[in-house]
């Protein structure tokens, strides 16, 4: 993680709190209930070391884990944050939604986007933060991504998305639905370019995202037992009227009806990224 | 005739209209005059209450009972000129998507909309208009179609959402839609997309992406419809006048978002009021912007298509 403090002075500490804290020095698995001390979790990539349960973690823990420590990345466009053009009020205002999310999560969005270099090979990484309001996709996330593709295009570097979303943001209304074409519109070029794009559906992908960007990868690929569909399984299961069968919409099963090109475990995933993008290069 | 709860003055007034007329036919009186008076009353209370509708009341009529489908459009402005075309050449046909080839005054057009039903039966068929990823893979077909044979494609929009079901989810529904608005974004023909109803988030989209993209006067376009959205966020189905208003999901709201390019007017009461003459205004602006984008070469089309929809969004620096 060095080179993300040299690059950015204080944006980890939402991170660091969280593991110095007392209550988290123990990790217990939210599936076999394992317990294991945190800080032996987190050098197993939050994978538990039992049953191979992955934990949600978010952009930082993969920026951390995926690029070279010895070289230098960079974040892009990390200012960017919300407008509300539509005034938005439901039970409580948009901006203060926006703003209790960013003081909360010490994120601006649900989305931070970095250059840097995975196994020497340059790329960009595009990853989604679940904490920062459900992963909502409103304009943010559609003009970081946008602007990564620009990085892409004249950097001529391939393009990872590590998705993480309940789906487009309700409270940008339209302008989260364009969102969709926005970033399908853009990611043509990157394709006439001849750039590799790699999507990764993580732990959940769902919605306008997984409409969009996150099926639209030369690979699609995930991490194990991740919950990926279009309409969210509470959904589905009252459009049909009974229970779901096990298994519906995890990784496992999206691979098996053809959707996905490998479910890869957490802790080979960076090896894995670097062989693909090594085999791809021109 | 169905009425809407909002229209029952107009339903008051043409029962007695009706009435009226019933009185002078039995009784042999004149009653020209009292028909005369009312008519004009209904036209002054037509004009005053659809010239002020609010954001829900546009919702309801997007989805009046009587408001004209995909087909009834195709036939009215091909002049029954049309092919169907059916299958996605994988799975199936979904009845939920129709497409083919219609002429419109000699020129050869790739129509693909969401269909409607209108009769109980008609609507389970056509599954209220919901379609399956199959159906968004016919309608991706038929493009490429009209792609290889430089034809342009005008894409009718009219549906509650793409279907939540479990098929739909096996046959990757978020794919069908992705994929969609990937090619559809990079097609190298003129693409007109025109909203006649409902144009409910992503299943909407998935045949959206257009060089022109019109909504009729009282349809709407958001990314959930305001039932789900009040349902979502005030936990209660009691919020969707609201949530259609917060939404800013009228074609007004929209083109000052600047996320459509154009609205089409409806007569006065809606298109179900008089059918004819909304087929022959969508004839017309389909005529007057085909010949437009014919002036431009693919690439540039392309290039501004793919243009205008990056520009959409707002953020702070
Ligand atoms: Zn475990």
């Amino acid at each position: 993680m060095s080179w993300f403090k040299r690059i950015k002075e204080g944006i980890t500490t939402s991170t660091k709190e969280k593991k110095e804290t007392p209550e988290g020095l123990w990790h217990k698995c939210s599936s076999c209930k394992h317990i294991v001390p945190s800080k032996d979790h987190a050098s197993r990539m939050y994978v538990c070391e039992k049953c191979g349960y992955h934990d949600r973690i978010n952009s930082q823990e993969y920026f951390e884990m995926l690029l070279d420590e010895d070289q230098d990345a960079i974040e892009l466009n990390e200012n960017l944050s919300s407008a509300d053009p539509l005034n938005f009020v439901d039970t409580k205002k948009y901006t203060d939604r926006n703003k209790d999310s960013q003081k909360k999560t010490g994120l601006k969005d649900a989305i931070r986007t970095v250059a840097g270099k995975i196994h020497g090979e340059g790329v960009v990484i595009a990853c989604m933060d679940f904490t920062f309001i459900g992963g909502s996709m409103g304009s943010v996330v559609g003009e970081k991504i946008s602007r990564a593709i620009d990085y892409c295009l004249e950097n001529k570097l391939p393009l990872i998305i590590i998705s993480k979303s309940g789906g487009a943001r309700m409270m940008e209304a339209a302008y989260s639905l364009m969102q969709m074409a926005k970033t399908s519109a853009k990611l043509t070029r990157l394709a006439d370019a001849g750039l590799p794009y790699i999507s990764l559906l993580t732990d959940p992908t769902t919605g306008g995202v997984t409409a969009s960007y996150a099926m639209l990868g030369d690979l699609n690929i995930s991490e194990p037992g991740a919950l990926i569909g279009f309409a969210g399984p509470r959904v589905v299961k009252e459009t049909i009227g009974k229970d779901l069968p096990k298994g519906f919409q995890t990784a496992e099963f999206v691979l098996e009806h053809g959707f996905l090109d490998f479910i890869v475990d957490r802790r080979e995933l960076k090896l894995k990224l670097g062989q693909v993008l090594g085999m791809l290069k021109s | 005739m169905n009425f809407l709860d909002f229209e029952k003055p107009i339903a008051d007034l043409i029962e007695q209209i009706e009435k009226q007329k019933a009185i002078g036919e039995k009784s042999k009186v004149d009653v020209s005059v009292a028909v005369r008076q009312l008519e004009l009353k209904l036209a002054e209370t037509r004009k005053n209450l659809y010239s002020d509708l609010t954001p829900w009341q546009r919702v309801q009529l997007s989805r009046h009972p009587d408001r004209p489908y995909t087909l009834a459009y195709i036939d009215a402005i091909t002049d029954k000129n049309f092919v169907e075309l059916f299958g996605d050449r994988t799975v199936k046909d979904d009845k939920a998507i129709v497409g083919g080839l219609g002429s419109i005054d000699g020129q050869t057009v790739m129509f693909i909309g969401q269909q409607k039903g209108t009769t109980t039966k008609q609507r389970q068929f056509r599954n209220f208009g919901m379609a399956n990823p199959e159906g968004y893979r016919k309608a991706l077909r038929l493009m490429k179609m009209a792609e290889k044979f430089n034809k342009p494609v005008v894409t009718l929009i009219d549906t509650p959402g793409a279907f939540p079901g479990l098929e739909a989810e096996e046959r990757g529904q978020g794919e069908a839609i992705a994929r969609n608005l990937f090619e559809m974004a990079r097609l190298k023909v003129p693409i007109i997309c025109i909203i006649i109803g409902e144009g409910a988030s992503g299943g909407a989209l998935g045949i959206g992406i257009g060089d022109k993209v019109l909504m009729l006067e009282n349809t709407w376009y958001s990314v959930i419809s305001p039932e789900s959205c009040s349902s979502i966020l005030w936990r209660s189905w009691d919020y969707k006048e609201k949530a259609a208003e917060v939404l800013k999901l009228t074609a007004d709201d929209m083109l000052k978002q600047k996320l459509i390019d154009g609205i089409i007017k409806e007569p006065i009461g809606g298109a179900h009021t008089q059918p004819e003459q909304m087929f022959k205004i969508v004839k017309h602006e389909i005529l007057k912007h085909l010949k437009e984008l014919k002036k431009e070469t693919p690439k540039e089309l392309v290039d501004k298509r793919i243009d205008k929809f990056c520009a959409m969004g707002v953020v702070v620096e």
